[in-house]
């Protein structure tokens, strides 16, 4: 009987880009994912006629895998276009292991693009078009402000229920910007203060604009093979030791508890699948689509107690030189958010495991787990990552 | 043949002025939204009841509307005391004396045109 530890440390992450983050004007969605492809595919040292399986999707198209495939000219033998939200390309890595894993195809590329912030297709427009495609009136009657209403209606409630403060909100957007300010590839550069968090333009209680995550244009991609491949390509492997994904709701009326995500059931399954627990990650990349969100998943997936995440991002030990480095990119507060960022958390998770990180380099990490958030806290999927030393 | 579908049932009852929950009698459990079959046991047996129209506010948010487009409004989550949860207005209250745990009890109302149940605060429930 086959088990999911089956899977532990037998692919991994080869390749790795992003292209246009922040603004990229004149491109096209397509353009982004495509130029951040070929330069995943390359930064693996293969060639695109390797690549024979892929894993891709956009809010904006339907039938994305198949815009992709033929703007590629590939004949792929394994697709993947789940689409639930930013956490989708976190998700992809599960299915592609298990593809590569079984000789389906031999090598996969994840890709993703967006230019919302520069785009010819207006938001709201879109916005409107996909709420009138999927009709809810038992929330859209009321005009939520989707996403943000349900985020800041979660954090609402765990400050209610746990004593979290909006100061211990505003600390997980002030070590972004520490981030952000050592990754020249970040959006928003300068000093960000708590006072000036709680300050900011008032969108939805609690939240200011600086509990919410950016709008930009952006590309990533990255590329799996089979761990023995990947040891005769031209960077250190990052091998996927354990991935899980989840979902239990669509409408951020029907999560039971707004204060447990279903993180804990991806966290559970990928630290089952790895066979470590959460003392063995020493870098983490958590979505961070709104401040609540890593307070929720650092308790979801066992970093801290339930309830005690606001006062854990507290004390400065995700901030750069702290003891748990978390999102050092900058973040979907600072460095980029093109409307679903999940690619971004494995795009620098492989990048600190290979010490590829610069002025931002957490010093040296093993073991980093990425952690993507789709819908509004509807999917959550889990992948833990690390070099040779972690296998 | 097919029948028609819970949600366009709703609908009409909400048209005509009537805001119904679902109940399976089999199990005892309360559905809302409507649905075909109750979520996590599938039972089959959901037959349209009357809610008490009582609740606990759940959570809420303070939209920061500008005002030349109407100003703050709220979205709060309510339990109903039959244990579903929704989405609704909290009406009657300024939006800075809204508070988590509150009793509220439900009115059906209309919201741009369209019918819908909003909450006032409920004395004494």
């Amino acid at each position: 009987m086959p088990k999911p530890s089956d899977l532990r440390g037998k692919t991994a992450v080869v390749g790795v880009a992003t292209y246009g983050s922040g603004e990229a004007p004149g491109n096209t969605e397509m353009d982004l994912a495509i130029k951040a492809s070929k330069l995943a595919i390359a930064d693996a040292g293969l060639t695109l006629a390797d690549i024979d399986g892929i894993a891709t999707c956009s809010t904006s198209n339907a039938m994305w895998p198949l815009s992709v495939i033929e703007h590629l000219g590939i004949k792929p033998s394994f697709i993947e276009g789940t689409c639930i939200g930013g956490s989708s390309f976190v998700e992809h890595m599960l299915p592609a292991a298990m593809a590569l894993e079984y000789g389906i195809c031999n090598a996969v590329l994840v890709c993703y693009g967006s230019v919302q912030r520069t785009g010819e297709m207006d938001r709201k427009a879109m916005a409107q078009a996909r709420a009138a495609m999927a009709a809810y009136d038992y929330e859209t009657v009321y005009s939520p402000p989707m996403p943000v209403g349900a985020y800041a209606m979660a954090a609402q409630r765990h400050m209610h229920q746990y004593g979290t403060t909006r100061e211990n909100l505003a600390e997980v957007a002030v070590a972004a910007r520490k981030w952000a300010n050592l990754n020249p590839e970040a959006f928003m550069q300068g000093d960000l203060s708590v006072q000036d968090v709680l300050d900011a333009r008032p969108v939805s209680t609690p939240f200011t604009v600086r509990d919410c995550c950016l709008v930009t244009d952006g590309g990533g991609a990255f590329v799996m093979t089979r761990a023995d491949r990947a040891k005769d390509l031209k960077k250190k492997p990052v091998y996927m030791l354990g991935a899980g994904s989840a979902a239990w709701h669509s409408k951020i009326t029907n999560l039971p508890d707004l204060t447990v995500t279903c993180a804990s059931q991806s966290g559970k399954e990928a630290f089952a699948m790895a066979g470590m627990t959460p003392a063995d990650v020493q870098h983490l990349m958590l979505y961070d689509a709104f401040t609540i969100n890593p307070v929720l998943f650092l308790e979801d997936l066992g970093f801290c107690p339930k309830g005690e995440g606001g006062r854990f991002v507290s004390d400065g030990k995700i901030a750069p030189g702290g003891s748990l480095p978390l999102n050092t990119n900058g973040g979907g507060l600072s460095c980029v958010h093109p409307g679903m960022y999940g690619v971004y958390t494995v795009i620098e998770s492989v990048q600190q495991l290979r010490g590829e990180g610069g002025a931002r380099q957490a010093g040296q990490i093993d073991v980093s787990l990425a952690h993507g958030n789709g819908g509004v806290l509807s999917s959550q999927c889990t992948a833990i990552l690390g070099t040779d030393a972690a296998l | 043949m097919s029948e028609i579908g819970k949600e366009k049932e709703f609908r009409e009852a909400m048209a005509a002025g009537k805001w119904r929950i679902q109940k399976s009698n089999s199990t005892g459990a309360y559905v809302y939204y409507p649905r075909e079959i109750a979520p996590g046991s599938g039972a089959d047996d959901l037959e349209w009841v009357e809610p008490s129209g009582l609740g606990t506010l759940y959570s809420y948010t303070i939209v920061n509307r500008r005002a030349e487009q109407g100003g703050p409004y709220n979205v709060i989550l309510v339990d109903l005391d039959e244990g579903p949860r929704m989405m609704a207005r909290l009406e009657g209250v300024e939006n800075d004396a809204i508070e988590i745990g509150a009793r509220v009890k439900a009115r059906l109302s209309e919201i741009g045109g369209k019918p819908a149940v909003v909450f006032d605060l409920a004395t004494g429930a």
